[in-house]
């Protein structure tokens, strides 16, 4: 009974851990990716006892002024919601890692331990849930700052996520029809097998439409550049420009959350999550008949290991995209997501079931 | 501008072709950075010359900040024609004269102040100098201060800068406000 608590301790304490250190090194991969893409150097002042450590004391040097900075409400503002709308946004932003798989199973104390924080047989749905209940806490902090140009910018939050989400999931249906399966797990168990005897099933092969479908909606479910017209920070500086201190870090760090779940969710459904490729649990069984076998910790490791590169890779490419466009338009915004990604994600999961039917259920 | 074709319209090509555009510079700079750390001398993965440690070569032109030239003997050049104050556009130059214990020399400036929150660093009073006794090539670009008075540089202190190096960096120190020295 203790173990298994303890067990389950350690699982969300693992995810809970990963997702608050990478998005806290975001903000300094932010910095100095954008500055490297653009010729640049970037922040690298920062310095305790000297020792400036390429920048990496930014982030700590932001969060100690943000957390010492004036928290200020407007007079007018609704006290509940103004102070409840940052932690609503962060918290949602959070759990909804929860039930990505970052391994696959690993045996404690003759128990089988699935590597996932929580096991989930509607994960899918459930980490779609959770970051569009997310939107609430920009919503109410737009309704509750008691500001004109907060308030546009979350009824576009609003908007932007209603249109970003019905595409994220007509996007993922072809996946989940597939594997037959909402368990996340068993989606990415399924990107395991081989095709033809030497291609990994990863969701990128057999669903490419879906995967730029998704990875674009997913961005504009993240609020960042170029779907940041809810910020919008020329023109309206967005749902947030009443907030100061720690509670505009809050907002900030959402941001960044958002990006590492994105980054987790499309590394599982379309790039095999865990997998490493011809490495099954015995070791790795290459299709010209060679083999290594490994002990079965090793072999965890690496398919965490693999999970991580995986994410910090798409997490690049979000970055790469979000330090390269220009913002979209609003009614750009809007026309692309219902009238370019949802009709085709639609179109996707048509072929894909026309497909399906033709070849058989596997 | 022109309506955009299809393969614009479509929009996804011209987003990797800008994403190629960037992810070439990240790389191409990465390496070079990667390569300086293993102490390759070379092309820089960064254009940024970070300021205070590092300056940009200024031009010998430049006109900064200015300094009386001194005669052998340390006493200044300056002979108190007034020929400067009378040129100056931005009369941001104050001079008293007296009598200088050497009968060769004319005069001599009691008082030389020059209040570099009025001045336009035309360079007129270089110029109109006939004893070449004004120069602004000291290289210094950094004078500030919290108050109006602080902005006024005495003769002493103007008398105490030395000129920049061959590649323009001040081989004086930068003066600190007056209101904040000691």
């Amino acid at each position: 009974m203790l173990i298994d608590l303890g067990i389950a301790f350690g699982r969300v304490a693992f995810v809970m851990l990963f997702v608050l250190n990478v998005a806290a090194l975001l903000g300094w991969v932010e910095r100095k990716q954008s500055a490297i893409m653009q010729d640049r150097i970037g922040a690298n002042r920062a310095s305790i006892f000297g020792f400036r450590v390429l920048g990496l004391f930014h982030p700590l040097a932001d969060t100690l002024k943000m957390l010492t900075k004036e928290d200020f409400r407007p007079a007018r503002a609704d006290r509940l919601l103004f102070d409840l709308a940052p932690a609503v946004s962060v918290f949602f932003a959070l759990v909804a890692f929860a039930s990505i798989p970052f391994g696959d199973t690993l045996r404690v104390a003759g128990r089988v331990v699935p590597l996932q924080a929580v096991t989930l047989n509607v994960g899918v749905l459930y980490v779609l849930a959770m970051l569009s209940l997310g939107v609430y806490g920009v919503m109410m902090a737009g309704w509750s700052s008691a500001n004109n140009y907060a308030l546009l910018g979350g009824q576009r939050a609003a908007a932007l996520m209603i249109s970003a989400e019905i595409a994220i999931g007509a996007s993922i249906m072809g996946v989940v029809m597939i594997h037959g399966s909402l368990n996340l797990m068993d989606i990415v168990r399924g990107q395991g097998y081989l095709l033809w005897g030497w291609v990994p099933a990863w969701g990128i092969i057999t669903q490419p439409l879906a995967f730029i479908l998704f990875v674009t909606a997913g961005i504009a479910a993240t609020k960042r550049i170029p779907f940041d017209m809810p910020e919008g920070e020329s023109e309206i500086i967005g749902y947030f420009v009443e907030y100061s201190g720690m509670k505009f870090g809050m907002f900030l760090m959402t941001d960044m959350v958002e990006t590492i779940v994105l980054a987790g969710l499309s590394t599982s459904l379309f790039l095999g999550g865990w997998q490493i490729p011809y490495l099954f649990a015995e070791g790795f069984h290459f299709p010209w008949g060679a083999g290594i076998a490994l002990p079965p910790l090793l072999v965890t490791l690496l398919q965490v290991s693999a999970f991580v590169g995986k994410v910090a890779a798409v997490i690049f490419v979000l970055m790469l995209i979000r330090w390269t466009l220009p913002r979209f338009r609003y009614d750009q915004a809007m026309r692309l997501g219902w009238l370019g990604l949802f009709p085709l994600a639609i179109a996707n999961i048509v072929l894909t079931g026309l497909v399906l039917a033709a070849w058989g259920n596997r | 501008m022109s309506p955009m074709n299809l393969r614009q319209r479509f929009y996804l090509v011209e987003v990797l072709t800008g994403l190629w555009l960037t992810a070439a510079h990240f790389f191409r700079n990465m390496g070079r950075h990667t390569a300086r750390a293993f102490g390759r001398k070379g092309t820089s993965g960064a254009v940024t010359i970070q300021y205070p440690e590092e300056r940009r070569p200024y031009s010998p032109r430049l006109r900064s900040l200015h300094r009386l030239v001194r005669r052998e003997d340390g006493s200044p050049r300056c002979v108190a024609c007034m020929m400067c104050e009378t040129v100056c556009p931005a009369h941001c130059i104050y001079i008293v004269a007296d009598e200088h214990p050497n009968p060769e020399i004319e005069k001599v400036p009691r008082r030389f102040d020059i209040d570099l929150g009025k001045c336009v660093f035309c360079g007129y009073c270089v110029e109109a100098c006939p004893e070449d006794a004004i120069r602004m090539d000291t290289g210094i670009l950094e004078f500030s201060s919290y108050s109006r008075g602080g902005m006024i540089y005495s003769k002493d202190m103007l008398l105490s800068f030395e000129p920049a190096d061959a590649s323009g960096r001040p081989r004086s120190p930068i003066p600190l406000p007056a209101d904040r020295r000691a």
